[in-house]
């Protein structure tokens, strides 16, 4: 039963922590040493069992290629409000009230300069304002949890927010979300498009969560989590957190001006 | 190319209330003569709709210009909503999360100077986005020349899967198999 009395749906097979951890090691042992991104087949992390391509990815090196352009956001896509998800509504959200600042750059360390940053988050009781999230967690009628900006000519963007809150879901008995904040990112190229999850330093979930150990080379998953940063932290109001991205795939500007 | 890259995450179940936005796949100037609408299913392996799934679009507008235009998420000064694209310029971006059948819709104008559009998939259970392409089998028929590149590089079976098909003069579809029969040709650029 869960706490708001109705019974517990049934989990698919029940599998546990442990042998999740068996198919986490099992897909480390047989990942690519040094890989940047997650193997689109990974056994742990079950949703993606029917979801990844059998047939490997065709290679694009065109140089007329329309995805080394990509899509433009100015003034009219976002609102200065847009960056503070703690202000989208009549009250202050419950919760620890954090920025997260950081600069968006691309292999070359070229800042990322007035590009769309979006994201999203559960509240800091770990649910969703969406419809398909139930569990007995509350919603709290002052956070959404989304928020956009774009970034400066540093490549540098902006939040706040409350710390979100660590959440179970289904993908194994006791599995549980460390908190993650989503991030949606474009780069100068339709190829740079990024969607991922930032981390918080020193959460205790994180060994046990399928979705960050996806990321099967330890360096790169320690690229996925921020850094407490106290100079970031602002007295009496905030704690600060700094992660840097760095967006991976071609873009026109560098065969224009060469791999600088 | 020193800067090691952040790696992917999925986009998980739960960003149905942040990404998606009004309008977002009504890429056509309102009520431009010369819209197309591009539709089909995200499956998955077992042929079941991905209603999950959320596609991606990115073109050059019917000019050929790549350089796209802001306000594809145009906001509402009072409110501080997003009302989405004026109706007038052409942004070349949309985005188009699947319904519960898994069928995601763009409405737009054919591309200038290229065959295809750019489309990338998101889905929970996709641990990295996938890249695509709709080629409009028209444009394709009037291209002079060599061909595509692309498409000649692929045998007749995979090179059927990123051609749309024609149902009416106006109207595509186009199917994305995420994995197994007749899986979607999927591209990566390095």
């Amino acid at each position: 039963m869960t706490a708001r009395g109705l019974p517990a749906q049934p989990l698919p097979d029940g599998l546990t922590q442990q042998e999740i951890d068996a198919e986490v090691a099992r897909a480390q042992a047989a990942a690519r040493p040094g890989a940047e991104h997650p193997p689109r087949d990974y056994p742990p992390y079950r949703s993606s069992h029917f979801r990844h391509p059998h047939r490997s990815l065709i290679p694009l090196r065109d140089p007329e290629a329309v995805e080394l352009s990509g899509p433009a956001f100015g003034v009219t896509d976002v609102t200065a409000l847009d960056r503070d998800l703690t202000a989208q509504h009549t009250g202050e959200p419950l919760g620890e009230r954090i920025t997260v600042t950081g600069r968006v750059l691309d292999r070359a360390g070229r800042p990322v300069r007035g590009q769309l940053v979006e994201v999203w988050q559960a509240n800091a009781s770990g649910r969703y304002a969406h419809q398909l999230d139930q569990h007995p967690a509350p919603l709290d009628p002052n956070f959404t949890g989304f928020g956009r900006c774009l970034t400066d000519d540093d490549g540098g963007y902006s939040f706040t927010t409350v710390k979100p809150g660590a959440y179970p879901w289904r993908n194994h008995t006791n599995a549980w979300r460390p908190a993650h904040i989503h991030f949606s990112l474009f780069g100068t190229s339709f190829s740079q498009r990024l969607v991922t999850q930032m981390y918080f330093p020193g959460d205790p979930l994180l060994p046990y969560d399928p979705v960050i150990r996806s990321v099967t080379d330890q360096a790169a998953r320690e690229r996925l989590v921020s850094t407490y940063d106290h100079d970031l932290s602002v007295p009496e109001w905030s704690l600060g957190y700094r992660w840097d991205i760095v967006l991976d795939g071609p873009c026109a500007t560098w065969t224009e001006e060469g791999d600088a | 190319m020193s800067h090691a890259p952040t790696p992917s995450q999925t986009v998980g179940p739960f960003y149905g209330y942040a990404l998606p936005f009004p309008g977002g796949g009504e890429v056509a100037p309102a009520g431009h003569p010369g819209t197309i609408t591009v539709h089909g299913f995200v499956l998955d392996g077992q042929g079941n709709p991905v209603p999950d799934a959320i596609v991606e679009t990115w073109q050059p507008a019917p000019d050929g210009s790549r350089a796209g235009l802001p306000g594809s998420l145009r906001h509402d000064p009072a409110t501080g909503k997003v009302i989405g694209r004026n109706g007038v310029d052409f942004t070349g971006f949309g985005r188009a999360p699947t319904d519960a059948d898994g069928r995601w819709t763009v409405r737009t104008l054919p591309p200038g100077g290229v065959p295809y559009i750019c489309a990338a998939v998101f889905a929970r259970g996709l641990v990295q986005h996938l890249y695509t392409r709709v080629y409009l089998p028209d444009l394709l028929d009037a291209e002079a020349g060599a061909g595509d590149a692309l498409l000649k590089s692929l045998d007749t079976d995979r090179r059927a899967t990123l051609v749309a098909t024609r149902t009416d003069p106006r109207t595509y579809r186009f199917d994305i198999r995420l994995q197994g029969d007749g899986e979607t040709v999927f591209l990566e650029f390095s």
